[in-house]
């Protein structure tokens, strides 16, 4: 085999959980009262555009979930096929350009130039000037064509596009035949806008930094979709944590009372108490020290800051759990005093039973809405924690990392934006369309926005 | 005499996903000075909503599309927004339902009332308030100086309705609207406020729009009646002449739906069938699916309001023919009700149960006294009888069903059913016995797991009970069970909201059949019902107990449902039992007080 495919834990989580939500989707589809408000939900046109561009980001994760190492030139006498030490994604494949083609230090975003003066020589006479891009507009014989390059390659894009509006206008026309209530339309626009704005990018990136380059002289542009990954598996697989913890915690508090809700309220009240970024760091620092001692556990770099990023995801969610139990245990508590569940003790249904059967699926619409709610918290929370040092590997690029390193070109003369530029607008755009989706699920789940008030 | 509010073709439609829902159409009546005005009718008639039209505070997916409300010569609904925000309140007040959501809690009801006075009048704060206190005594709220300075939840719910009635008051309105004021208030506090609203109407001369489902407030309260139904009036007449000889079939079946000792002996009249769905266009008499006396021009055309006699209308076509008769006064003697085979022996024996719950404070919860709120409660009932447990809210009725089904651990005192003492039992050895009692519920919306369907309710407690060899017989069982409560079979692949109220409770007692009780407990199984479906609803639990032999433990507050359906009544105060005899006995020639009170304070048609 030309690779060999390498899942990190995280790859593994993350296509896992993917596979969940398929199932999930499949058994909502032949269950008409779970169907129904996530049906609601996307017939809300704010929904549709966020699912596009939710989808999007969502794909360049995944691609960036496929990891593999490739053979290397089998050398002499050796026994064995080496591979080599470097993990790759698919994405990282498809990038290539961007990944390879380093300058030596910044550069502004689309420029020809390096953002700082070298000494070099020009028909053998030392000069002090900013040099030209090994690879930013290398081709360009005169720099003065610069202008009319990037126009040809933009329109090259939006023509590209063009012809997708096309293809999208004949799916879409389609699609509304098959499920008119689905706002297709809104839909296909956005995922036009995304190609429009997707397309003349890539044509430019194949000859500019279209996002600049860092200090190390890397894309930028290719960092900001790396750490879409990170965000994504935060955002996530931390929910895997919360998700048990929270919803056991907080119904049994709810339905059991007694002692049993004194102790697991006092347990989540003292760990609200204690402020989380302490809490969080002391986790993370502790852990740092394990790894550093255990080097041997890993065979890869990338597998030790993956085991960092997991680990990460698993203090966060246990941090953050105390929310959800709250309010479940609000729940459970007024639905225990209904008359449906004092009617299965009547029938003297069992504990776990009534739990399982009356509570849990009457507070799910609860937890869906946590949940879609808290990923743009999440999200956030990494740019935070890296920001200050103990979120992800530094290694790894992340947006909290990518923003903790333009603390620095911030305070330089000439400011260098650009890398805080690209972490805001991608993280921005992911946060946003995370919200404003979280509230189209909430308002379709909510059975009092629904019902509205009609009095009698 | 000029009238004070004059409404003329309202409609009023609701936008709903379902489509446009016409919850008022073409509703027109007139309020005097000085006079009551009742509407009536069922949920979801459109009572609410012509009083909501009527002060333009629809819901947002509420709009008036046409008509006139014409208040002494202003139309209300050309008004712009800021100009009608000047006649809420102060023209039209109204008071709502539930007092104590009506009212703001973090603001003491003093400050509330003298709100509405700063907000339309000139007076001073120290006017407002000598004019607040007054108002405060003249509602009957004693010790008015004390009140003023109190929040909502230092109050009971009666004295927060005064307040309401009070605030609504405040600068002398022409119109009061009234909403079902007092359906969440005891049968003691309502008989209370009526008293006072009918005496502020007689003081102030105004116009009073009540609205109520209830024809024991209409034929206490009312000078004229209207009865609404699917969004119109289909009768609008003097009260004496509504109560003689109602002229609607439909009013007509509503007086026959009533429970009272008179028809003990018979089932009760029932209004078969559903209110159409408002969102059509009706081109035909609304009521004609559901009426008895429908012929084929009902289904072909709608009737117009007709003068069945001088000065009562009716929207019936049969009224072209001349007036209706007068309503039935006596229709069988006082029968005592039949009993089933199988009756005698005692079933449950009940003595000095006793429920108190602990008050806790502080921060290691000991506990500073109890609310006692089942103080010694002894009774006994037989097998296929059934005993009504009367009082008011907060009487221990509920809490004293649920100690004897064991849901509430009694503190005190002995449970003795069919020779088993329950009290001294553990939760395993309950469960075998719990097949013999079960229990109804008032609230048809809260007793069924929304996410279940039909059949996995009715399996659970079979499943959980072990009864039935297997699926395939539990199965057998259900769809017999089903078609003994008169629901569909393929009721049992639907979900819980897909169903009426009535067809809800329904589904509630066919779960508690399912396991074979000897005794039900029925917990207000009626009170949040339309009397029409109120009376298929004792129809059905009456045929069961005459064929299954069943023992009822009955807890109302609605002493007619209590003559129709009861063998014996135990009327609760205080957590005790202050009467306890044979119906007639009881309510023929009560002996405590307290029992000679809340007779008197139920409103009766007769």
């Amino acid at each position: 085999m030309p690779f060999l495919p390498f899942p990190l834990f995280t790859d593994v989580l993350l296509w896992l959980l993917m596979g969940a939500i398929a199932l999930y989707v499949w058994y909502c589809s032949r269950k008409p009262h779970l169907g129904a408000p996530w049906a609601r939900v996307f017939q809300s046109r704010t929904a549709a555009i966020c699912a596009v561009v939710f989808g999007c980001y969502v794909a360049i994760g995944f691609a960036d979930s496929l990891h593999f190492r490739v053979r290397l030139q089998q050398a002499a006498g050796s026994e064995g096929t080496p591979y080599s030490p470097a993990v790759l994604s698919v994405l990282d494949l498809a990038l290539t350009h961007l990944r390879e083609r380093r300058e030596r230090t910044y550069s502004a975003p689309l420029a020809t130039r390096l953002y700082a003066k070298e000494q070099f020589e020009i028909d053998g006479k030392p000069v002090r000037d900013f040099p030209r891009l090994r690879y930013g507009g290398a081709r360009l014989q005169d720099e003065a064509e610069r202008p009319r390059d990037i126009a040809a390659r933009i329109g090259l894009g939006l023509f590209v596009a063009a012809f997708a509006a096309v293809l999208i206008g004949l799916a879409v026309k389609r699609l509304r035949r098959r499920r008119p209530q689905i706002p297709w339309s809104a839909g296909g626009a956005t995922l036009l806008g995304v190609l429009a704005a997707a397309l003349p990018v890539l044509f430019l990136s194949f000859e500019y930094h279209v996002f600049g380059t860092d200090k190390v002289g890397q894309d930028v542009l290719y960092q900001a979709l790396k750490s879409i990954r990170i965000s994504l598996i935060i955002g996530t697989l931390t929910t895997l944590v919360l998700l048990p913890l929270g919803m056991a915690l907080g119904v049994m508090a709810g339905y059991f009372k007694g002692w049993i809700d004194d102790a697991i309220q006092y347990l989540y009240t003292t760990l609200n108490s204690i402020p989380g970024v302490l809490l969080i760091a002391a986790a993370v620092l502790m852990m740092q020290v394990v790894i550093d001692r255990h080097a041997e556990w890993f065979s890869t770099a990338e597998q030790r800051a993956d085991l960092r990023l997991l680990v990460l995801c698993a203090i966060l969610g246990l941090t953050s759990w105390t929310g959800l139990a709250r309010l479940l245990r609000g729940e459970a508590l007024k639905l225990s005093q209904l008359e449906y569940i004092q009617a299965a003790h009547a029938f003297g249904v069992a504990d776990t039973r009534i739990l399982t059967r009356h509570i849990l699926p009457n507070v799910a619409h609860i937890v869906i809405i946590a949940m879609v709610m808290d990923f743009s918290g999440l999200v956030l929370a990494e740019a935070v924690l890296s920001y200050v040092g103990v979120g992800v590997d530094p290694a790894t690029t992340s947006f909290g990392t990518m923003i903790n390193a333009a603390r620095l070109e911030m305070g330089r003369e000439p400011i260098v934006w650009w890398s805080l530029a690209a972490a805001f607008v991608f993280m921005f755009v992911l946060v946003l369309a995370a919200n404003l989706f979280a509230d189209a699920v909430r308002d379709g789940f909510d059975p009092r926005v629904r019902m509205g008030f009609v009095p009698a | 005499m000029k009238p004070a509010l004059r409404i003329h073709a309202l409609n009023t439609v609701l936008d709903t996903p379902r489509g446009m829902v016409r919850a008022v159409d073409d509703v027109g009546f007139e309020l005097r000075p000085g006079e009551c005005f009742a509407l009536v009718g069922e949920s979801g008639s459109g009572k609410s909503m012509t009083a909501l039209s009527i002060m333009r505070l629809l819901p947002e997916a509420g709009r008036i599309v046409g008509g006139e409300v014409d208040l002494d010569g202003l139309d209300l609904l050309g008004l712009p927004e800021a100009a009608m925000r000047s006649v809420r309140g102060r023209r039209i007040a109204m008071i709502f339902q539930e007092p104590s959501t009506a009212l703001n809690p973090v603001l003491s009801v003093g400050r509330q009332i003298v709100e509405v006075m700063e907000r339309h009048t000139e007076l001073s704060r120290e006017e407002a308030k000598r004019k607040a206190l007054e108002l405060l005594r003249s509602v009957g709220i004693p010790d008015a100086e004390r009140r003023f300075e109190q929040y909502p939840f230092e109050l009971s719910g009666g004295l927060k309705q005064r307040a309401m009635i009070a605030g609504a008051l405040a600068v002398d309105p022409e119109v009061l609207i009234a909403d079902e004021p007092t359906t969440a208030l005891d049968v003691t506090i309502q008989a209370q406020i009526l008293e006072l609203l009918a005496r502020l109407l007689r003081e102030r001369g105004m116009a009073l729009l009540l609205i109520t489902h209830d024809l024991g407030i209409v034929a206490r309260m009312a000078h004229r009646v209207a009865v609404m139904y699917a969004g119109e009036i289909v009768e609008i007449a003097e009260r004496e002449a509504f109560m003689r000889a109602p002229q609607h079939p439909y009013s007509q079946k509503l007086f026959a739906a009533l429970p009272s000792p008179r028809r003990r002996a018979g089932e009760l009249a029932v209004i078969q069938g559903q209110v159409p769905p408002l969102t059509q266009e009706f081109r035909a008499c609304r009521f004609a699916e559901r009426c008895d006396q429908a012929f084929d021009r009902c289904r072909i055309e709608a009737p117009a309001m007709l003068e069945a006699r001088p000065g009562q209308l009716a929207r019936c076509h049969l009224r072209e023919a001349g007036p209706a008769a007068p309503r039935a006064q006596s229709l069988g003697s006082h029968e005592s009700i039949k009993t089933a085979s199988g009756e005698g022996n005692v079933l449950l024996r009940i003595r000095d149960l006793q429920v108190h719950f602990p008050i806790r404070r502080g921060l290691l919860k000991r506990t500073v006294g109890y609310v006692r709120a089942v103080d010694g409660v002894s009774f006994e009932l037989r097998a296929g009888r059934t005993l009504a447990l009367v009082g008011e809210s907060g009487s221990g009725k509920t809490t004293t069903g649920k100690a004897i089904l064991q849901l509430i651990a009694p503190t005190a005192g002995s449970v003795r059913f069919a020779d088993t003492e329950l009290t001294t039992l553990s939760r395993a050895e309950i469960r075998p016995r719990r097949s013999a009692m079960q229990i109804i519920f008032q609230d048809p919306y809260g007793s069924l797991n929304p996410r279940m369907r039909v059949l996995e309710i009715l399996l659970e407690g079979m499943r959980s009970l072990g009864i039935g060899r297997d699926e395939a017989e539990r199965t057998a069982r259900i769809t017999r069970l089903l078609g003994e409560v008169g629901l569909p079979a393929e009721a049992l692949g639907r979900y819980p909201h897909e169903f009426s109220g009535g067809q809800r409770q329904r589904i509630a007692i066919a779960r508690a059949l399912a396991v074979e009780p000897k005794l039900i407990v029925c917990d207000e199984p009626t009170s949040a019902l339309d009397v029409s479906v109120q009376a298929q609803i004792l129809n059905l639990l009456r045929a069961l107990q005459q064929r299954l032999g069943i023992a009822y433990l009955f807890i109302t507050h609605n002493i007619a449902v209590v003559e129709y359906l009861a063998h014996e009544v135990a009327v609760m105060y205080q957590g005790k039992i202050v009467e306890h005899g044979d119906v007639d006995r009881v309510l023929g020639a009560p002996a405590h007080p307290y029992t000679r009170e809340l007779l008197a304070a139920v409103p009766t048609i007769d």
